[in-house]
């Protein structure tokens, strides 16, 4: 009895790696270890859409053309439950068991550094279309992004907040434990501190991944009188982190960065985030051309208008497709193939993406433009500004 | 002065949260020697019940389309009464068969802690990983007394805690029911042959202790608005240290125990770099155990097992 059981898993186990085997040559696989559960969902959930619509807009041509034959995509998601060793997990389980070509995602930088890592020691292209912290891709040939970086988007927050609060002293508070936050309030410190002198950022303030009261950090920010506060924060501590402030008797502006831009902000913020500003990559109101083309579609599909994690996505996957169409043709050997995505992605020149127009530098990193945000009285997104390098 | 103040109003109010949640672990505890480890859950539950409820009654959307006061003052009972049908739930599915088996402590609270990963994932499966928030049934008014800011919702939520604390005081050392309770946790096997209902004693007890997480969760969520299904899985676990610091059994060592861990927590955080938070509160907490290894007002059990 156990002998047939044992020959019959053979069996099977045969037939699915054969059957593996055959299908790799037949559609183009690639992997999302994105959050589709944990502290970020609405990051997973706009990821997996947009790419669904680029997916199913291929394959109802066929498949993706390369070297005249078509392919069908296949996208594999998986959940990192915003979680690093998780992602860290997916990660390698998409190059090891499931062969793909190259990984899209993760999308926080919490996820992406550790995710980054595994990519680029299986040498596996990677593109993590939204982290912004530099040790994402520093030293990693694999690993590409879409998203400006945060020494970039730093200067751009500080010389806002400066002209549009008249500001000369500043406030920071930021979750320790993700290194988009860590980084990214560093950074902005460095950055105004260059502008205002020594001592212009009187309070400087963190908290743990699962804190939900913070009133003991923003009682120390509100008596070192700030003229405004940065929040370098994921949207969901950003809807508790506003009201308790205001709650304590704060009265002045916020000012925050990209990882505000997600359509959940305003479902969870209320009316205490209006009127607010922060620095991203796209805005979805007054786009036009191929942006207003996916605003028009994703609007259309699932009910409301893309976040610019959405719109990073679609660039990645457009980046990853466009390197594929450029090898001529798909090689059997994956190994192969992966190398072939790597440098033809190292190899681009100038990519017109619905985000903006971008260049890589030597490190995998694109040189583009930020869009200052603000939030009007009816909670909708609008463009301030543009800033570009 | 003031900074110091303000920062005791915000630890009243953390505290308070603290203290609910704690005094639910404690009760249970003080009868069935059980630590329920999805306690911290079934808080979370009982946000999520309020969410439900509010919306439904609330207009424009809601079925019945009452008024914010209405909606406000009808969430809070039926919030504590669905809580309590989830916590009686899990005793009479999870823990007292196990009991009734006569399994070994220890299986129950591992038990009680599958539970607990079963309401967290569960209401992952049914609601998905989207936030919610509580719609406003409380018009916030900030007021000023001498430099010190505080909410009318925070001082009800403080309020709600001395209450809800000097109420099971009263229930257990004054009435025949709370008698009852004392009783079981003193000899749960002679208890049966004085005619004391056993089972109707603890059913009581978990109504008790679900009904305030339940009130803990609607005022939690009425506070920090941003609703997910691991948000009682850290807060239990501070709680319980709350109570075991505390002194678990005892219902004064949860309300205190709850108070000085909040007080700890936010004062590290007022005084020291934030980083250091959890660490320094921590540490604090592990001395006070370190010197008195019942808890603050617990009594060393040696003497009955």
């Amino acid at each position: 009895m156990l002998k047939r059981v044992h020959a019959s898993v053979l069996i099977c186990a045969a037939a699915l790696f054969v059957s593996g085997g055959a299908l790799a040559a037949e559609t183009i696989k690639i992997g999302f270890p994105i959050p589709l559960t944990g502290e970020i969902p609405k990051v997973g959930e706009s990821t997996k859409y947009a790419a669904e619509i680029f997916r199913d807009e291929i394959n109802a041509q066929g498949g993706l053309a390369v070297g005249g034959k078509k392919y069908p995509l296949e996208f594999i998601f998986e959940d990192n439950e915003s979680k690093p060793e998780t992602a860290v997990n997916v990660t390698l389980k998409l190059i090891d068991r499931d062969n793909v070509l190259a990984i899209i995602g993760p999308q926080s930088s919490r996820q992406a550094v550790p995710a980054g890592a595994v990519a680029n020691d299986n040498e596996t292209p990677m593109i993590s279309p939204w982290s912004t912290n530099p040790e994402t891709t520093k030293d990693r040939p694999w690993v590409f992004r879409a998203a400006f970086l945060d020494p970039f988007q730093a200067p751009v927050a500080a010389n806002f907040a400066t002209k549009q609060f008249s500001a000369k002293k500043t406030a920071v508070l930021f979750e320790i434990s993700n290194d988009y936050s860590k980084g990214l309030a560093d950074n902005f410190k460095e950055a105004w501190e260059k502008l205002q002198g020594k001592d212009s950022v009187v309070a400087f303030e963190s908290h743990g991944p699962k804190d939900q009261d913070f009133s003991a950090q923003l009682t120390k920010i509100i008596a070192a009188k700030p003229d405004f506060i940065f929040l370098p924060e994921n949207y969901s501590f950003v809807a508790l982190i506003v009201p308790q402030a205001r709650d304590l008797g704060y009265k002045g502006p916020f000012m925050g960065s990209d990882s505000w831009g997600s359509a959940e902000l305003m479902k969870l913020c209320g009316d205490a985030c209006k009127g607010q500003f922060f620095s991203t990559h796209y805005v979805a109101a007054g786009a036009q051309g191929a942006t207003k083309e996916f605003i028009d579609k994703y609007n259309k599909k699932y009910g409301y208008v893309p976040d610019d994690l959405a719109a990073l996505t679609w660039d990645a996957v457009g980046l990853i497709t466009d390197a594929i169409q450029k090898a001529g043709k798909l090689d059997d050997n994956v190994r192969k193939m992966r190398k072939t995505i790597r440098d033809n992605l190292a190899a681009i020149k100038e990519f017109k993406g619905i985000t903006g127009n971008m260049r890589f530098d030597e490190q995998g990193d694109p040189i583009k433009c930020a869009v200052i945000v603000a939030i009007d009285q009816k909670g909708d997104f609008t463009f301030k500004e543009s800033v570009c390098p | 002065m003031e900074f110091f103040l303000q920062q005791c109003v915000n630890a009243l109010q953390w505290g308070s949260f603290y203290a609910l949640i704690a005094l639910g672990y404690t009760l249970v505890y003080g009868v069935l020697r059980l630590i329920n480890f999805a306690h911290g859950d079934v808080f979370m539950v009982g946000a999520y019940l309020a969410f439900f409820v509010s919306t439904g009654l609330l207009a424009p959307e809601g079925l019945f389309g009452f008024s914010r006061e209405l909606t406000l003052a009808l969430t809070i009972p039926l919030t504590m009464i669905l809580t309590s049908l989830v916590g009686v739930t899990l005793e009479r599915i999870a823990y007292r068969p196990l009991m009734r088996k006569g399994a070994h402590r220890l299986y129950v609270v591992i038990t009680a802690l599958m539970c607990g990963l079963i309401l967290e994932n569960g209401n992952l499966a049914l609601l998905g990983a989207s936030r919610r928030t509580l719609p406003v049934l409380l018009d916030k008014n900030v007021y000023h007394i001498g430099g010190i800011a505080v909410t009318n919702l925070k001082l009800m939520v403080i309020l709600a805690a001395v209450l809800v604390f000097l109420a099971l005081h009263f229930i257990v050392t004054r009435t025949r029911m709370g008698m009852a309770m004392r009783a079981v946790s003193w000899d749960r096997f002679a208890l049966p042959l004085m005619g004391i209902p056993l089972d109707r004693v603890v059913v009581f007890t978990f109504v008790l202790g679900s009904a305030v997480a339940g009130l803990g969760g609607m005022l939690f969520a009425m506070s920090y608005p941003v609703l997910e299904p691991y948000m009682g899985a850290m807060t239990g676990w501070k709680a319980f240290i709350a109570a075991v610091v505390g002194g678990i059994g005892e219902i004064r060592g949860a309300f205190v125990g709850g108070f000085l861990l909040a007080f700890v927590e936010v004062m590290v955080a007022a005084f020291l770099p934030s980083t250091f938070r959890d660490l320094f509160a921590f540490s604090v907490l592990l001395f006070i155990l370190w010197q008195r290894p019942t808890g603050i007002f617990g009594k060393p059990l040696t003497a009955k097992i």
